[in-house]
């Protein structure tokens, strides 16, 4: 806490955004969304709130994460790694998640949900394809049509992800416009949403969008924090920081939601790319400023003109050029840090982990493993440092081989 | 006269467009920047020519959520032609003093927001914009834009879509300008039918609001225009004619004069509207 929490970037908030009303964290938030979705929210938001408060939904959401999911995930003690960092570490394993990343405890509920709205069709954006798959499993497991819209170079990037979606019966629509990456494979699906809104659920993939999906995905995702916070205490006591990597933001607000009003603090890490000075980064909160994309007000990245730009990441789950808007809140209010770690240093982690714990990470999970190991020797004494591990890294293994061959080809040899 | 005083003026100029006619309006859509800003005169005179009652002058935006492939099209290549707000102000405050139409700016929000929302409108209202579309600034989030717009004399569009309940064309009563009806749940874009219904919801919307109503998205051709204007105050037509004038960019104008006086000459041969 204390000077470790506050944050860094000024905030300057666009004039004309009215602060604190519904579906707000602070001024950020809202629902920027065509009027032909504003029903369709007002329908979302009151059928999750009966679900929410209905015990046959509830229990049926804890059957499905426990027998099927596999929580409660378990908490490694990093023995290795924390004598290699000077201070106590240990791992929120998501990903032992069916699926092998936290995404699917946002998609068995929003699908859940789907089902019981009565939706026949279900729709949703991928970049990596992690969120693709975790939407496409659920449906099959809940008997739903899934359709799932991936950018161009995100599906020649990630082809094995496009064969295990199909493979689990979803249909994969190709983006071919704009940047054709996750950022506009997200407004295709919108574009879907609003002409086919009659029967269809849109399940986004992280704490982003419109109201009521960044509170939704959130309380989805918030099993992971309550989950943790009393494995630590078995574990002899609660950790002084809990850190996680930020692409939309739904690992961090899900691991964090539990510790809010604890003296903990909590850490995200963006993803630095090529360097903040570089204009090849994703670090929306670290360097970006207040805006409108997908539906709410957060920060992103734009230039002057209030064009999106590029983001840029090796991980192709932080790949995107905005964030959550709770993340923007607790950025402002300093309850939270955010810190960025470069692809080098990411791509370090993740051999790292690999080689001292026996655990290979998302690339997106190694960038919070990087901002740990980056301050190894200044951690203070006694120092319980919770890190939530959010997926498994068998699915970058083969692009960061590649990555590395090319580099050796290179005669620079691997940068890890 | 365009808005060079700004006050309440402009705004009544627009809801004029769509007053005492014996036929519905015809808004036409451009995207500003394409082909490129430099022909953007041009182009707003040839749809004068044309017959045109108003024009709808579209920003281009990186994440256009709203619209189909044409006017995506349209946004990304005025983008990489280098489009700029200050370029698509400098060009404004030249034209529209001798301009005779009222021009209304389409645009989504973050733009809005990136350039400072006071000064977007003041730049909008000192150039002689009438008024403001923003298709992804629903009626509920629209409160503060509203107040400034109010203040500065330009009109805030409401829109109203199919699916809209009761309880918003309530609300949407107090709006100015127009209704912008939109007349199917989809983005924009060139249609082979109109939807079944757009002539009941254009009746709808008229009984509801006291606000003259122009319907627009998926209207292409001059008979679907005439169909909707039977019904509705105006008629917008965007994607069909920017794919017309992307088919051929080099004679962007003719292809806008041509495509637009089709549609004129459609609505003029409507038959069974009388004056309001
Ligand atoms: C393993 C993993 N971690 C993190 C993320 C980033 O998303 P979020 O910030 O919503 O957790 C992704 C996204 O694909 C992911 O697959």
């Amino acid at each position: 806490m204390g000077a470790d929490t506050t944050h860094p970037v000024g905030v300057e908030l666009p004039k004309g955004i009215r602060p604190g009303g519904r579906g707000r964290f602070g001024p950020f938030g809202g629902q920027f969304v065509p009027e032909t979705l504003m029903p369709a929210l007002a329908e979302l938001e009151y059928a999750y709130r009966a679900a929410r408060q209905d015990p046959a939904f509830r229990q049926e959401l804890a059957h499905i994460l426990s027998r099927y999911v596999g929580r409660p995930t378990p908490i490694t003690a990093a023995e290795r790694l924390s004598e290699a960092v000077g201070a106590a570490v240990y791992l929120k394993r998501e990903d032992l998640c069916h699926t092998g990343a936290h995404k699917i405890n946002n998609t068995v509920g929003q699908l859940l949900l789907a089902r019981r709205m009565g939706k026949t069709r279900v729709i949703a954006e991928t970049g990596a394809g992690q969120h693709g798959v975790a939407t496409a499993t659920a449906a099959a497991l809940l008997g739903l049509r899934a359709e799932i819209y991936m950018g161009a170079e995100d599906v020649d990037r990630q082809a094995l992800n496009v064969y295990r979606m199909r493979l689990l019966g979803a249909e994969v629509h190709t983006v071919t416009s704009g940047s054709r990456t996750l950022k506009d494979a997200t407004n295709e699906a919108i574009r879907d949403w609003v002409t086919n809104v009659h029967h269809t659920y849109y399940a986004i993939g992280s704490v982003v969008g419109p109201h009521p999906y960044p509170t939704m995905v959130r309380d989805f995702q918030a099993v992971i924090g309550r989950e943790a916070r009393r494995q630590m205490l078995a574990l002899g006591g609660p950790p002084t920081h809990v850190v996680a990597c930020v692409g939309g933001g739904s690992n961090a607000m899900g691991i964090f939601h539990a510790f809010r009003r604890d003296p903990v603090a909590l850490v995200g890490v963006e993803a630095a790319g090529e360097g903040l000075h570089s204009a090849r980064h994703a670090a929306s909160l670290s360097a970006g400023t207040p805006g409108v994309l997908h539906g709410a007000l957060s920060y992103l990245l734009q230039d002057a003109d209030g064009q999106i730009r590029l983001a840029h990441s090796v991980s192709a789950g932080l790949d995107y050029p905005g964030v959550g808007p709770e993340h923007a809140h607790l950025a402002a209010t300093g309850r939270a840090q955010y810190e960025a770690v470069t692809d080098d240093a990411a791509l370090a982690a993740f051999h790292e982990l690999s080689r001292l714990e026996g655990v290979i990470p998302a690339l997106e999970s190694a960038h919070a493993v990087a901002w740990v190991y980056s301050r190894r020797g200044h951690w203070p004494n006694g120092a319980r440092i919770l890190v939530n591990l959010s997926g498994r890294g068998d699915k970058d293994v083969d692009q960061v081989a590649r990555r590395e061959a090319a580099a050796s080809r290179m005669g620079g040899g691997a940068d890890a | 006269m365009p808005n060079a005083g700004g006050g309440r003026a402009a705004v009544r100029r627009l809801e004029a467009v769509f007053r005492g006619r014996q036929r519905a309006a015809l808004m036409p859509y451009l995207t500003a920047g394409f082909p490129d800003l430099d022909s953007l005169p041009a182009l707003l005179a040839a749809l004068a020519v044309g017959g045109a009652d108003a024009v709808e002058l579209g920003i281009p935006f990186s994440d256009p959520l709203a619209d189909g492939p044409a006017l995506q099209a349209a946004a990304t290549a005025a983008l990489t032609a280098g489009f700029t707000l200050d370029g698509l102000w400098d060009v404004l405050e030249r034209t529209l003093p001798s301009f005779p139409l009222p021009v209304v700016l389409l645009t989504y929000v973050n733009p809005i927001l990136a350039h400072g929302t006071l000064r977007f409108v003041e730049r909008a209202v000192a150039c002689g914009v009438t008024g403001l579309i923003v298709p992804d600034l629903p009626w509920v989030e629209s409160g503060p834009l509203r107040r400034l717009t109010r203040d500065r004399g330009l009109a805030l569009v409401p829109m109203a879509t199919p699916n809209s309940p009761e309880r918003h064309l309530q609300r949407i009563r107090s709006g100015e300008g127009f209704v912008y009806g939109v007349s199917v749940t989809g983005v924009t874009g060139v249609r082979d039918q109109l939807a079944p219904d757009v002539l009941a919801f254009a009746s709808r919307l008229k009984e509801a609001v006291r606000l003259p109503v122009a319907i627009g998205f998926g209207i292409s051709t001059p008979e679907q225009a005439a169909r909707v204007g039977t019904v509705a105050d105006g008629v917008i037509v965007g994607s069909a004619l920017v794919s017309a004038m992307m088919q051929d960019p080099v004679h962007a104008a003719g292809v806008a004069t041509a495509t637009v006086r089709a549609l004129h000459a459609a609505l003029d041969k409507q038959e069974g509207r009388g004056p309001e």
